[in-house]
């Protein structure tokens, strides 16, 4: 009996936790019309969550994109299609690995980064110090955050496939030989604006909305102790990568599954 | 035919009640780690006048926090009224708390500065939010604000540069930077060296009486408290358990009030932590 008291209990606070997500996103998007007056605030941002993840998505998305390049052809090669691999690398870099591994890196880099320091600001009283100031601290602080991670993402995303075809081409054309016109031309023909790159996109945005609102829900939520900071940062990793690929499942079926 | 002008300027201007804070049958419960109410105030009545100087004393982990915070409208009593400038606090909309909250400045413990800002943006960071003042004024203001604590030479400093009392001190020139009514301080004298207690206990003083401030002091550091205050209420396990004048506490025979004054281990507040009979724990499984 005790047991199943317990579990109630855990359920019933997984639940509260999600309804305070909600009412902590309303309060965030309530606090968007006021950046339109205050669009520096957005831009520091997008350079904070933004640039500071160009590095490891340029270095991820050449290697993702040249290992595919590599494993493709081993597979294609054998039934005298190499030169569809402009294709295979397009396809998988824009309707999969693009968005999901772009958005399971920023979660890595900038998710976990932007936890930490609304989780800090909350445990070194910066945001109740902006209470009493009679500063919003969700509209002044979280609200720019949210919106560069919004515009960041799609734009990590896009950025991360162009590299990864390149990275691709480079294996395939070059080192192994593949037919360089065969190797684009392919991909012109097969890759389609509005089944490919368009869903590929709206996986990015959905994304960059999901992950970017777990992670600052996460650092507003931490308790305010280097502990409750920590395993804040923690949850933010774990919870947005999970979120991901489920969404990304969800998206892929309604996208691609009949 | 029309009343001169002072007269009809009389008639509108109606005196500020001498009361700027005040407190009725406050109770306040919050929750444990484990989940359960925690009952911290138990029905507490508070007064503090206008140009006052008022502590709130007590032993850590009394709610003497708390009680600034509920004041400031950042917590929600669970029954009992807090009137702050005839508003009653609990029951204000946000937009009202905020404007109300303008005129409330507060010191933390920490001091609460933002890291990413220079001392300069910190202090400038509220009139920047609420002023549409032009940048030139800005920088006029903030460097007084700077100068009224001795920081102007401070201002391009970050927050990791500063000392712990500097840091006290550029809080209370943010805290000061709308000119309040009030100002409440969470701990002011906590971890500071004699120099840096001396310069804020003068600066408390000083700001209080030229600005003509309310000054709410929270401290369990009796000796600095005493010397500043005019007015000192004593709480333990929730209730007032002492208040008067400084000199009138100093005088107070109550078992409370002699044991926190004098910094005795054990008494009214005891020095073991609730617990079985020793013997009994000892002996038993």
């Amino acid at each position: 009996m005790e047991r199943i008291q317990q579990l109630l209990l855990q359920l019933f606070s997984v639940f509260r936790r999600l309804g305070r997500g909600q009412l902590f996103l309303l309060h965030l998007l309530g606090g968007m019309a006021s950046l339109i007056t205050r669009p520096g605030l957005v831009v520091r941002q997008l350079y904070s969550v933004g640039v500071h993840s160009l590095v490891i998505i340029v270095v991820s998305g050449i290697f993702v994109g040249m290992v595919l390049g590599l494993q493709g052809y081993n597979t294609l090669v054998d039934f005298g299609a190499e030169e569809s691999l402009g294709v295979l690398v397009a396809l998988s870099l824009v309707r999969e690995l693009g968005p999901v591994v772009a958005a399971l890196l920023y979660a890595g880099r900038a998710g976990s980064a932007l936890t930490a320091e609304i989780g800090l600001m909350k445990a070194t009283e910066q945001l109740s110090g902006m209470e009493m100031m009679a500063v919003d601290p969700v509209r002044r602080i979280v609200s720019p955050r949210f919106l560069a991670g919004f515009i960041s993402m799609p734009l990590l995303a896009a950025i991360f496939t162009v590299l990864g075809v390149f990275g691709g081409y480079f294996v395939a054309v070059p080192l192994l030989g593949v037919d360089d016109g065969a190797f684009w031309s392919q991909m012109q023909a097969r890759v389609d604006f509005y089944d490919d790159i368009l869903n590929g996109i709206i996986k990015s945005v959905v994304f960059g909305f999901v992950v970017t609102w777990i992670a600052l829900f996460e650092g507003y939520d931490a308790t305010p102790t280097s502990e409750g900071v920590s395993r804040a940062t923690t949850r933010t990793v774990v919870h947005a990568s999970l979120a991901v690929l489920g969404f990304d499942f969800i998206l892929t079926a309604l996208m691609f599954g009949a | 035919m029309q009343k001169p002008y002072r007269q009809r300027r009389g008639q509108k201007r109606r005196r500020a009640p001498d009361l700027l804070v005040r407190i009725r049958n406050l109770e306040f419960s919050h929750e444990s780690r484990s989940g359960e109410p925690l009952r911290l105030f138990y029905g507490i009545n508070l007064d503090i006048h206008r140009g006052k100087i008022v502590a709130i004393m007590g032993p850590s982990g009394t709610g003497k926090t708390t009680l600034l915070r509920l004041i400031g409208g950042q917590l929600h009593p669970g029954s009992g009224t807090i009137q702050v400038d005839g508003e009653d606090v609990p029951t204000l909309d946000n937009k009202s708390l905020y404007s109300l909250r303008k005129r409330m400045g507060m010191l933390f413990q920490s001091g609460a500065l933002l890291t990413d800002m220079t001392v300069f943006e910190n202090v400038a960071f509220p009139l920047r939010e609420h002023t549409t003042l032009p940048e030139s004024m800005v920088r006029d203001m903030v460097l007084m604000k700077l100068h009224a604590v001795g920081l102007r030479g401070a201002r391009d400093l970050m927050p990791s540069e500063l000392s712990g009392g500097m840091a006290r001190r550029v809080a209370l020139a943010r805290a000061i930077a709308l000119d309040p009514m009030m100002v409440m301080y969470d701990e002011p004298f906590t971890g500071q060296d004699p120099i840096s207690m001396g310069v804020l206990m003068k600066l408390i003083g000083e700001l209080n009486r030229t600005l003509r401030l309310t000054s709410i002091i929270v401290s369990h550091d009796v000796e600095e408290t005493m010397a500043i205050a005019d007015y000192v209420y004593l709480l333990s396990e929730g209730r007032v358990v002492g208040r008067g004048t400084p000199q009138q506490l100093q005088q107070d025979g109550s078992a409370w009030v002699r044991q926190f004054v004098e910094g005795e281990p054990d008494g009214p507040v005891p020095f073991h932590y609730p617990a079985q009979p020793f013997t009994e724990e000892l002996l038993g499984e």
